[in-house]
């Protein structure tokens, strides 16, 4: 999950996020009732939907009958079988009172146009969902272009997470707040990692880091669909193991030596090796590029391979099959940091990363376009499985979900809240200092980083927090509410 | 019999048009001629012959419709055309007097090099004394004429050129492929005219102003002009037997930036005018090109400066002493760096006096040439550039077999097709070379002349690359009239496949071109 920080979000005005109050102030639920209409009933609109009934009225549209049927018995939402793009099923959805409409099928192009005919006969906020990065560059170019008012790019922002996954080694996910001094990152503890047997306490050497949460996976349930893990909120005795992961929060250097001590040998990735040039691993390799990376780049269609070569001029393109073992011992993929595997199939993702590994590659990240596999690939052996769907949820829910905050991280699919707001006079921490305000504050909220006036503050107990300073909160979901009243 | 498949009327027309406009600038002499009272009958002449030839064969074809074929023939056909033209004063102006352009062939050799902006010269004695102010002045207009290309001119001025003209100026331009500047062709052929007259008045102000300043005694009006009319296409003739050696280190200093010019990418400077200067800085060519001016000046004027660029022969009295003298080894290596390398062709002082080390930095310069879209000849800097990517990358597929890895130039990825091109083009260029060289040698045998062999490989190198000059008995200072009639038809024969970058003529041989 990228920071891509919507600007409309604080811009106000016409294009202002509807479910954001002006200012970020708190203003009390229930005003009005928010109507949001969600096009497209796939994996990505049915979670999205999902998530935003439990506040607002959701019409869902879909143009498959069954899945609009399934959905109306799943969900609490309005679902109605229709084309999006069309100005009478819109008109049937009610989009003339609707507040906001996220457009969200497979076709990059049908969720554009819809966008776009949502804006003539109503004022809704629109948010589309694209693969294709080039629509997303279009629409970065002007504001609000094509109607839509925030675009999503499903392959930029699966290949963003790709990247920052394999910027830190052992990191399964991170993100930066308070425009980049404050990384989040949530990484695994492997087996025989030096902190291992050691409390909190002796982990946490590094003064501007804060360990936010511990996540200890639920052991003998496997065969269970959604094996629920424990968001554990350390505190200085919380003994770390192996397989747990850690929340920690702090500045961008404490976050990197801390990922030095979680897995000593690994240094952050500098040879990565991306597998399948899909639009995806594109936007991988250009990021890599981006970070001064010289990766190298397997397609095994020779046009393909051409084009991409011309588009990257500091990665190596190879042209051939990615489960050939000659070529990649001849490629001395044993001495590669990272593999990033994004061919265009599971199947081929899961041999080429298995495969990579088996030649001793340090990390493999999988692209899964199957949601329901993504915990199967991380039991085999991937280290990372990202699932563009999942992340493009992420990314809407987190973007209408951006209520008080200015910045919002999912943790493990919702389990907990990584956010960062501006403390004005109303809120509990105001002129306190952090220990005084603890207790009107609810377990499971956890202060992770202070920035003021630009810089780094370390959050201690006898820290005073002042009004205008930024501060990123780790919140559990259970007292979401609760902790954002009273922030 | 078998019919042939090009228009050839509609390119003999265009021919005759451009022919009709040539009588313009050769009343450029005529006025001349008129005020000093010399030639005024040869120049009258000429021009009426000229305009009258080109309205003939324009009747060929009232309505011509230029084709791709058609365009290579016109192109080929228009060069040799005025080349002939050219001839015409020189024989004319020569007949009753010693002059050694009054033999056609040794008349078609100046006007052919003239044309093509070589600046290798048959002309027993330069000067004044021997010669009309206005045959000087048409010698060197027919460089200014051919630097720029006459076919640019041609699809400038001629409306009837503004379909085809792009595939005209791309089989004149040198290097590989022209760049459009503005949407319609014609605007970007006087765009680049424009570009061309603009430095050429620039330098002509900064001489005379010299002059006018003291600093340059014998560059007078007379000499300002005709100057700056053979930097700029990269010439190289000089109406003064000494070259540049005739003038002050001032005039030598204001020259070298401007050969430098005429060796850069003309479109260059229309971007550096209309985005600013960084657009020349950002040119993956002009660095190259830059750079190379920078290693050919350096090895040159450090050879000079240590004493070891110096050879046995004995300076002549007027030009200074060169070794352990910074201002003067600099000056004359950069001097004979950028004349060569740019294929101007123009001396500061006899580089026949040089020993082998210096003079082996030349002979390498005569096979660079400018950049593509100057008004330079040679392999071009774009060539050399592109091969040595080219080999890089094949020195890099060698480690990796499967890399795919596009030769990349200032960024922009090049199409394999056009890297092969380049290859085929500077390999042919190199078999040329050593044919020439070859037939030369064997003629010059056959002849009982005796020209050591490596004045013979530079003058077939200085005339294939239109670079003018070379080594021993064809050096600054001297003349290509030791060799044979047949050698120097020859050497005709390259200096016109030279300006035209081999293709447009070498088709016309092919038996595919005639047919279908």
């Amino acid at each position: 999950m990228p920071p891509a920080r919507p600007r409309t979000s604080e811009e106000g005005g016409r294009n202002r996020n509807p479910l954001t109050r002006p200012g970020g102030s708190p203003v009390n639920d229930g005003d009005r009732v928010v109507r949001v209409i969600v096009v497209g009933a796939g994996q990505v609109g049915s979670s999205i939907a999902g998530s935003l009934a439990e506040e607002h009225e959701v019409v869902v549209i879909d143009i498959d009958e069954e899945r609009v049927e399934a959905l109306t018995y799943d969900l609490d939402v309005l679902a109605i079988q229709g084309d999006g793009a069309s100005l009478s099923t819109l008109r049937e959805a009610g989009i003339g009172e609707a507040d906001m409409v996220i457009a969200s099928t497979d076709a990059d192009e049908t969720n554009i146009v819809t966008c776009g005919t949502a804006k003539t006969v109503g004022d809704p906020f629109t948010i589309a969902r694209v693969k294709r990065t080039n629509y997303l560059e279009t629409w970065e170019q002007a504001e609000g272009a094509l109607g839509v008012d925030f675009m999503v790019g499903t392959n930029l922002l699966t290949a963003k997470a790709a990247t920052q996954v394999i910027g830190l080694p052992a990191a399964r996910d991170v993100d930066t707040f308070a425009g980049g001094r404050v990384q989040m990152a949530e990484f695994e503890v492997p087996e025989g990692s030096p902190i291992c047997g050691q409390t909190v306490q002796e982990a946490d050497r590094f003064d501007s880091l804060t360990f936010a949460a511990v996540i200890r996976p639920c052991e003998g349930e496997d065969d269970r669909e959604e094996p629920k893990d424990d968001v554990i909120i350390p505190t200085g005795a919380t003994v770390i193991e192996a397989g747990d992961e850690v929340v920690v929060i702090g500045s961008n250097g404490s976050v990197q030596a801390m990922a030095a001590e979680i897995a000593p040998h690994a240094g952050g990735a500098s040879d990565v090796l991306v597998v399948g040039g899909s639009d995806i691993g594109y936007q991988v390799a250009r990021l890599l590029e981006r970070r001064e990376l010289h990766p190298r780049l397997i397609e095994r269609d020779a046009e393909r391979a051409r084009e991409l070569a011309e588009q990257l001029p500091d990665t190596t393109v190879l042209e051939s099959d990615a489960t050939d073992r000659e070529f990649l011992e001849r490629e001395h993929i044993s001495e590669v940091d990272a593999v990033v595997a994004a061919l265009d199939s599971d199947e081929k993702n899961l041999l080429a990363s298995l495969l990579a590994k088996r030649l001793g590659a340090d990390r493999a990240v999988a692209i899964v376009d199957d949601g329901a596999y993504v915990r199967l690939f991380e039991e085999v052996g991937v280290d990372v499985g990202i699932n563009p769907r999942e992340v493009t949820a992420e990314e809407i829910t987190r973007f209408t979900r951006e209520r008080y905050a200015e910045n919002v991280a999912l943790i493990e699919s919702d389990r907990a809240e990584v956010i960062e707001f501006t403390v004005d006079e109303e809120s509990v921490l105001a002129g306190r200092t952090i220990a005084e305000s603890a207790a009107d504050l609810p377990d499971g909220v956890v202060i992770g980083a202070i920035v003021r006036d630009d810089d780094f503050v370390i959050p201690r107990g006898g820290t005073t927090v002042e009004v205008g300073d930024s501060i990123v909160v780790f919140v559990d979901a259970n007292v979401l509410e609760e902790a954002t009243a009273a922030l | 019999m078998v019919s042939v498949r090009v228009d050839w009327r509609a390119s003999l027309s265009l021919v005759g048009s451009v022919l009709k406009y040539l009588s313009l600038p050769l009343l450029f002499p005529l006025g001349v001629a008129v005020y000093f009272g010399e030639d005024v009958l040869t120049f009258a002449a000429v021009a009426a012959l000229t305009l009258t030839v080109g309205f003939g064969l324009e009747r060929l074809d009232p309505d011509p419709d230029i084709g791709a074929r058609e365009g290579f023939l016109m192109v080929a056909a228009t060069w040799l055309a005025v080349a002939l033209v050219g001839t015409l004063p020189y024989v004319l102006a020569g007949m009753g007097t010693a002059s050694t352009l009054a033999d056609p062939v040794n008349a078609l050799f100046e006007s052919m090099s003239g044309f093509t902006t070589t600046g290798a010269t048959v002309m027993g004695s330069i000067g004044l004394e021997q010669h009309s102010h206005a045959l000087l002045l048409w010698r060197q207009l027919t460089q200014w004429l051919g630097g720029m290309g006459i076919v640019v001119l041609a699809v400038a001025i001629l409306p009837e050129l503004s379909v085809g003209g792009a595939q005209l100026m791309d089989a004149e331009a040198p290097g590989p492929g022209i760049e459009k500047l503005t949407p319609r062709i014609a605007k970007t052929a006087r765009v680049l005219w424009l570009v061309y007259l603009g430095f050429t008045v620039v330098e002509f102000l900064l001489l005379y102003g010299a002059h006018l300043a003291g600093l340059a005694p014998n560059m007078g009006l007379y000499n300002a002009v005709l100057h700056p009319l053979t930097t700029l296409p990269t010439g190289g003739f000089s109406p003064e037997a000494r070259s540049i050696e005739a003038f002050s280190a001032t005039v030598q200093w204001i020259i070298i930036p401007f050969m430098v010019v005429a060796g850069t990418n003309f479109a260059l400077f229309w971007g550096a005018l209309t985005d600013g200067p960084s657009r020349l800085l950002e040119d993956a060519e002009f660095r190259y090109y830059a750079g190379l001016l920078g290693v050919g000046t350096a090895l040159a004027a450090g050879l000079l400066y240590g004493g070891v660029g110096v050879g046995l022969a004995e300076l002549p009295v007027e030009v200074a002493p060169i070794p352990g003298e910074l201002e003067n080894s600099l000056r004359h290596g950069a001097f004979q760096a950028v004349s060569i390398i740019t294929t101007t062709g123009y001396a500061s002082m006899d580089f026949n006096t040089w020993s082998g080390a210096s003079q082996s930095v030349l002979l390498v310069a005569l096979f660079l040439g400018g950049s593509a879209g100057s008004t330079g000849g040679a392999i071009k800097m774009v060539r050399t550039l592109v091969i040595l990517k080219a080999v890089k990358r094949e020195l890099f597929t060698t480690v990796h077999p499967e890399a795919v890895s596009p030769v990349r130039l200032g960024g922009r990825a090049l199409d394999e097709t056009a890297v092969r091109g380049i290859f085929s083009f500077t390999l042919l260029y190199l078999v040329i070379f050593f044919v020439g060289v070859a037939v030369l040698a064997v003629d010059a045998f056959r002849a009982a002349e005796t020209i050591p062999l490596l004045d013979i490989v530079s003058a077939t190198a200085a005339t294939l690359g239109n670079v003018g000059p070379g080594f021993g008995v064809v050096g600054p200072m001297n003349n290509y009239l030791p060799f044979t009639d047949l050698s120097k038809l020859v050497m005709v024969f390259l200096m016109w496949v030279g300006r035209l970058e081999i293709l447009p003529v070498f088709v016309l041989l092919t038996r595919a071109y005639w047919r279908s």
